[in-house]
C-alpha cells in the first residue's frame, strides 16, 4: 500500500505537469482551454514524428517543440482567444471546444488510429527505476517528471513575481482595463502568457507520450486529468495545481485498491466532493475569490 | 503672451450607451500647466468624457489629439505612454501586488524605465503621497483611504503630463482633503496639468483655475470659476431650479 501511495505522488506529478499550463492560461486569462489536452497530444506527436523520421532524440526534439508550441500560443491569442473573448465569458470556451474537435480530427487524419509511444526513443529511461531505501521502486523518468513540474512551477512563480514581463502578465490577470491605464499592453502580456501555457504543454506532452501510449483521440483524457487537478487544487494557483495532482492520484489508486475498476471513478468522486465541499462551506472564500477576479 | 501648448484636444466627442446619448458633440482641450475642475450633476457624462479620453473605449463621433498625434482609436496603453495618466473614481488596485508592486509595474511600463529609476520614479510617486510607511503592504491590506492614495501614486509612477482624477477626494474628512489638496498643488508646481471630477465643490476650487460645468452630455459652462459658479445655466442644473 505504501508502495501504491509512493507510486500515486509520482502519478500526481504527471497530471499535475499536463495542468499547470491549463492554471496558468485561467489565472491570466481567464479562459478555460478546452483544447489543452488536444495540444498535449499534438505535441506528443510532434516529438514522435521528430524521433521516427529524423531519428532525433525526444529530449532534444523539445528544443524545436517548446519554441513551436509557445508561437503557437502566442498565434491562438492573439488571433483567435483575444478576438472570441469580445464576445463574452462563454465564447472562448465555445472557441476552445471546437479547436480540440479540430486538432484531434486532423491528427487522425495524418496520423491515423495507431496508438504511438515515445518510449522507444528514450533508452533504459522509459522503464529502469531506482531503488529506494525499504525496497520501494521508483521509474527514473517518475523522478524526472515530477522534478520537471517543481522546476516548472517554480520557475513561472519566480518569473511572475520577479520580471517586468511577470509583473505586466499579473497586473492583466487583476484588472486589464486598468493596466492600459498604466501603460501595460494587455494584448501582449496575455499572449505572452498563452505562449508560456504552450511551452508547459509541450513538456507535458513529452513526459505523456515518454510515460504511455497515445492516440488522435487521448486529448480528452489528459484535459478531464489536468481539469480536476486544476480544480482541487484551487484554480489558478500554480503550488495548488500539484498539490491537486497528487490528491487526485492517491484517490485514484485507493479507488483501484477497493476495486480494480474504481481508478478512474477515485479520482472523479475526490473530484466532486470537494468541487461540492468548495461550493458549499466555501462560498464566501468563492465569493471573495471572484470578486478578486473581477475587482 | 504666448499661449500654452495644447497637450489634449478633443473635438466633437459624441458618446451613445444604446439609445442613451451620454456625451453630445463636447469640445475638451487641455492646455500645459492647467487645473481644470468639472462639475455637474450625476449623469451629466463626466466619467464618460474622462474614459473616452483614456481610451476605455472609443467614442462614437469626433477626434482626440494627445500631444499633437491623433489617438482617437490608441488602445488606452499607448495613451498612457504618451502622459496621460488616470484614476478610477473605485480605485482598483492590483490585488496580490504590493503597494511598491502597484506602483513599480505603472513606472517600467507607462514610463517605460528599467531598474533603478524605475524604483525611483515609484518611491517618489508614493512619497508624494504619504504611502512610503506602507509600501510593502498587500493592496489587498490597505484601507479605503488608502486604496484612493494608491490610485494617485500608480498613475503618477506612469510620468503623465495630463492627468484625468475621477472623483478622487469622494468621502474624505476635512483634514484629509486638504492634504490631497496639497497634494496636487504640488502636482501642478511640478508642471503636470490636472483634470479633475469633483462633486465637493470647495475643495476643487482651492486647486481649479478653470472650472467646466457638464450637464446632459454637453459642456454649459467653460472658463473663470468664480463666474462659471455664478452662471445661471449651472445654478439650474445644480440646484434644478433659479433661486429667487
Amino acid at each position: 500500500m505504501t508502495s501504491n501511495l509512493l507510486q500515486a505522488v509520482f502519478l500526481g506529478g504527471n497530471y499535475a505537469l499536463i495542468a499547470v499550463g491549463l492554471s496558468f492560461m485561467f489565472s491570466v486569462m481567464r479562459i478555460i482551454n478546452l483544447a489543452h489536452g488536444s495540444l498535449a497530444v499534438l505535441s506528443s506527436y510532434l516529438l514522435f514524428v521528430l524521433a521516427s523520421k529524423f531519428g532525433i532524440n525526444p529530449f532534444l526534439g523539445l528544443l524545436i517543440v517548446v519554441p513551436v508550441m509557445a508561437a503557437l500560443g502566442w498565434i491562438l491569442q492573439r488571433y483567435i482567444l483575444d478576438r472570441s473573448a469580445r464576445g463574452g465569458e462563454l465564447l472562448p470556451v465555445l472557441t476552445t471546444f471546437g479547436l480540440a474537435i479540430l486538432l484531434d480530427n486532423l491528427m487522425f487524419q495524418r496520423f491515423g488510429a495507431d496508438t504511438r509511444s515515445l518510449a522507444p526513443y528514450i533508452g533504459d529511461l522509459s522503464w529502469d527505476a531506482y531503488e529506494l531505501p525499504g525496497g520501494f521502486m521508483v521509474g527514473k523518468l517518475q523522478i524526472l517528471t515530477l522534478a520537471t513540474v517543481v522546476v516548472i512551477i517554480a520557475a513561472l512563480q519566480l518569473f511572475l513575481k520577479k520580471t517586468q514581463l511577470g509583473r505586466s502578465i499579473r497586473a492583466t490577470a487583476m484588472d486589464p482595463d486598468t493596466a492600459g491605464l498604466v501603460g501595460i499592453d494587455a494584448k501582449r502580456a496575455s499572449a505572452a502568457a498563452a505562449a508560456i501555457a504552450l511551452a508547459t504543454v509541450a513538456l507535458a506532452g513529452a513526459f505523456l507520450g515518454m510515460r504511455v501510449t497515445f492516440e488522435p483521440y487521448s486529448g480528452g483524457m489528459q484535459l478531464l486529468a489536468a481539469f480536476e487537478a486544476t480544480v482541487i487544487g484551487g484554480l489558478g494557483s500554480l503550488w495548488g495545481t500539484l498539490l491537486g495532482g497528487i490528491v487526485l492520484a492517491v484517490a485514484q489508486t485507493l479507488g483501484a485498491s477497493i476495486h480494480p475498476q474504481g481508478f478512474l471513478l477515485g479520482g472523479h468522486l475526490a473530484f466532486l466532493a470537494i468541487l461540492f465541499v468548495r461550493l458549499l462551506r466555501g462560498r464566501a472564500f468563492v465569493s471573495a475569490w471572484l470578486t478578486r477576479a473581477r475587482a | 503672451m504666448q499661449l500654452a501648448a495644447t497637450l489634449l484636444d478633443a473635438r466633437q466627442i459624441s458618446k451613445r450607451f444604446g439609445a442613451l446619448v451620454v456625451l453630445d458633440r463636447v469640445d475638451f482641450a487641455v492646455r500645459e500647466g492647467e487645473a481644470i475642475g468639472i462639475v455637474g450633476p450625476n449623469g451629466a457624462g463626466k466619467t464618460t468624457l474622462m474614459n473616452v479620453l483614456s481610451g476605455a473605449y472609443p467614442p462614437d463621433g469626433g477626434t482626440i489629439e494627445l500631444l499633437g498625434e491623433t489617438v482617437t482609436k490608441t488602445p488606452a496603453a499607448q495613451r498612457c505612454s504618451r502622459g496621460l495618466a488616470k484614476t478610477h473614481q473605485i480605485p482598483r488596485p492590483f490585488l496580490g501586488m504590493t503597494v511598491f508592486e502597484n506602483t513599480y509595474v505603472a513606472a517600467t511600463h507607462g514610463a517605460a524605465l528599467q531598474g533603478e529609476a524605475a524604483y525611483d520614479l515609484a518611491y517618489d510617486a508614493l512619497k508624494l503621497c504619504g504611502m512610503v510607511p506602507i509600501a510593502n503592504r498587500k493592496a489587498e491590506a490597505i484601507g479605503l483611504l488608502d486604496r484612493k492614495r494608491l490610485e494617485l501614486a500608480r498613475a503618477l509612477a506612469t510620468r503623465p503630463k495630463v492627468l484625468l482624477l475621477d472623483e478622487i477626494g469622494g468621502g474624505l474628512t476635512d483634514a484629509e482633503a486638504s492634504e490631497l489638496v496639497a497634494t496636487i498643488r504640488e502636482l501642478i508646481h511640478r508642471g503636470i496639468s490636472i483634470v479633475w471630477i469633483e462633486h465637493i465643490v470647495h475643495v476643487l476650487l482651492q486647486v481649479a483655475k478653470r472650472l467646466i460645468c457638464m450637464a446632459d452630455g454637453k459642456i454649459i459652462a467653460d472658463g473663470n470659476p468664480a463666474s462659471v459658479m455664478s452662471d445661471k445655466a449651472v445654478v439650474e442644473a445644480y440646484l434644478g431650479s433659479t433661486p429667487e
